[in-house]
């Protein structure tokens, strides 16, 4: 670990090793069937998934398959029909400190500057602040924030604010991180900027990683494996390892196996789609 | 240097209007208990401020009753509002009542109040709290209840307390509804307290009117005017200063205007 970690002092330096053991993340045969205005809604149906330790996988779906579903089931703030879900051996059952979450939007606060918006799950667990202050410091600056510390989030632009929100998913140490689309706010050229960035903070920290997105370039370019839903209900129709070196650029995105990849998983979202002849009215 | 020279421009302006209030009088004869000269209004202010000091206790009365009114008015809407935003099964049965309460103008009530709570300051303060109670109770609702949705469960993932999530997160968030409601509530206070001391009142601004309105003397009408456009501005800057301090994260241009 390059960042300094106020309870784990000592933890061995891990780098991105995905072990062998049992996986970071676990989720058995989830179900979630909701009710709404019009009946029973199913919105995620018999899915599984695993992610190593330090692995970064991607969630693809279309919009609509029950991804920010899954990522509140996921936190604990919604119990599932069926299925369990286990995060670092253990099940999750009432909301869960030892995640991360980085939302589409920053949802940082204005009141508060960049270092206090960093340490509010800090706050808000009431852990003492003092010993994660070095820590908050420390992440502004793998986000390379380092100097915006004091300022203010209207002062910052949008790409900046959702690299706080990265800084402040990571301040407790979490175990894995969630992340709900987290550039789709952005505009083109920020985006593949943020997906370096991500990637050289992921390489940095090594921490596990679940990636909600509908972009597939940037599945493709952040993952270990993309693991593809299906429209609603949600569930498991494909999950492809990703073989591409590590740190990838924007160059590797012109290579003829990033190309095969994004095929691939165009094709599944093209395939189950009814034809549409022009003629028809 | 431009600054300078737009200043001189609006005084210029103003001597102007001035100029054509005078002349237009003298040039069409109008009696001075239709309109009176603008140097008749000077006067009569200058006779109320500081000749013989006359004006003193009706701004007094006028104050009195409109800052303690929008307080109490202010306080209770924002206790009411945050109730009504945290308890969404007070917000259904209590809802169809408020906007009946709402869609009434309030200054209807000011002889029933007068009725009920006398001749004197009490009545004015009612009046004036009734009316402030809504735009800042309507604002506060809708703020508290506005907070971004995954801000909420990233607190709750963190297992805040529903108080400290109250505290720590709506009500920051809320603030700027909140003061563009308290903004409109200080020209509504207004409106309220001149209204109760038009309709039954022993000291106060709008007694003041009246009473010199029986007498035809308009002067006096135009300065009591006057001067209660003074007090708006007034507020209405104290307001708008507190919201940019308090809400300073907010943009210029999110701020609403004080319409009433």
């Amino acid at each position: 670990m390059l960042v300094h970690t106020p309870d784990a002092d000592n933890s061995p330096a891990t780098g991105r090793a995905p072990s062998g053991g049992e996986p970071m993340l676990l989720i058995e045969s989830l179900d979630l069937t909701y009710r709404s205005s019009r009946g029973a809604v199913r919105a995620l149906e018999n899915l599984s998934l695993e992610i190593a330790q330090g692995e970064f996988v991607s969630v693809l779906g279309p919009s609509g398959c029950g991804k920010s579903t899954l990522l509140h089931i996921l936190s604990g703030l919604l119990p599932p029909t069926a299925g369990r879900v286990v995060i670092a051996g253990r099940p999750v059952v009432a909301p869960r400190q030892d995640v991360g979450i980085v939302f589409q939007q920053a949802t940082l606060l204005p009141w508060k500057n960049v270092l206090n918006n960093v340490l509010v799950p800090i706050r808000t667990m009431r852990r003492p602040i003092e010993p994660y202050r070095r820590r908050a410091q420390e992440l502004l600056t793998l986000v390379g924030l380092e100097d915006f510390a004091e300022h203010y989030p209207y002062e910052l632009s949008g790409g900046m604010q959702q690299r706080v929100a990265i800084a402040r998913g990571l301040v407790h140490d979490p175990d894995i991180l969630l992340m709900d689309e987290p550039f789709a706010a952005l505009d083109a050229m920020t985006r593949d900027f943020m997906m370096e960035e991500l990637q050289r903070i992921w390489l940095r920290t090594g921490k596990s990683v679940l990636f909600i997105t509908h972009s597939i370039p940037e599945a493709v370019f952040l993952s270990d494996r993309v693991v593809t839903l299906s429209a609603r209900p949600g569930r498991v129709i494909d999950d492809l390892p990703i073989d591409l070196g590590r740190p990838r650029t924007l160059d590797t995105m012109s290579q003829p196996k990033f190309g095969g990849y994004c095929a691939h998983l165009r094709a599944l979202f093209t395939k189950g789609r009814p034809e549409r002849p022009e003629q028809s009215r | 240097m431009k600054r300078f020279s737009f200043l001189i421009v609006s005084l210029a302006f103003l001597l102007a209007l001035l100029g054509i209030w005078h002349w237009a009088i003298v040039f069409f004869h109008v009696p001075p208990y239709l309109l009176p000269k603008p140097g008749a209004v000077v006067d009569a202010l200058w006779g109320g401020l500081v000749r013989s000091g006359g004006f003193y206790p009706h701004i007094g009365a006028t104050l009195h009753s409109t800052v303690t009114g929008y307080a109490i008015g202010c306080a209770l809407a924002l206790v009411a509002g945050t109730l009504l935003a945290e308890f969404p099964r007070a917000e259904r049965l209590l809802t169809p009542y408020i906007v009946a309460l709402q869609s009434m103008p309030k200054v209807a009530l000011a002889p029933l109040i007068i009725v009920w709570f006398g001749y004197d300051i009490a009545s004015k303060i009612v009046m004036v709290a009734l009316i402030c109670f809504f735009p800042v109770f309507v604002n506060t609702v809708v703020g508290l209840k506005s907070v971004d949705r995954n801000l909420l469960a990233l607190y709750r993932v963190f297992s805040a307390s529903r108080l400290s999530i109250l505290l720590n997160v709506k009500v920051p968030a809320a603030a700027g509804s909140i003061f563009a409601g308290l903004q409109i509530a200080v020209v509504m206070a207004l409106i309220g307290a001149v209204v109760a001391e038009f309709v039954a009142s022993r000291a106060g601004l709008g007694n003041l009117i009246q009473a010199s309105a029986v007498s035809l003397d308009v002067a006096t009408m135009f300065a009591c005017v006057l001067l209660l456009a003074l007090i708006g501005v007034g507020g209405s800057w104290l307001l708008r200063t507190l919201h940019r301090r308090v809400v300073f994260w907010e943009k210029s241009d999110a701020r609403t205007t004080t319409e009433a």
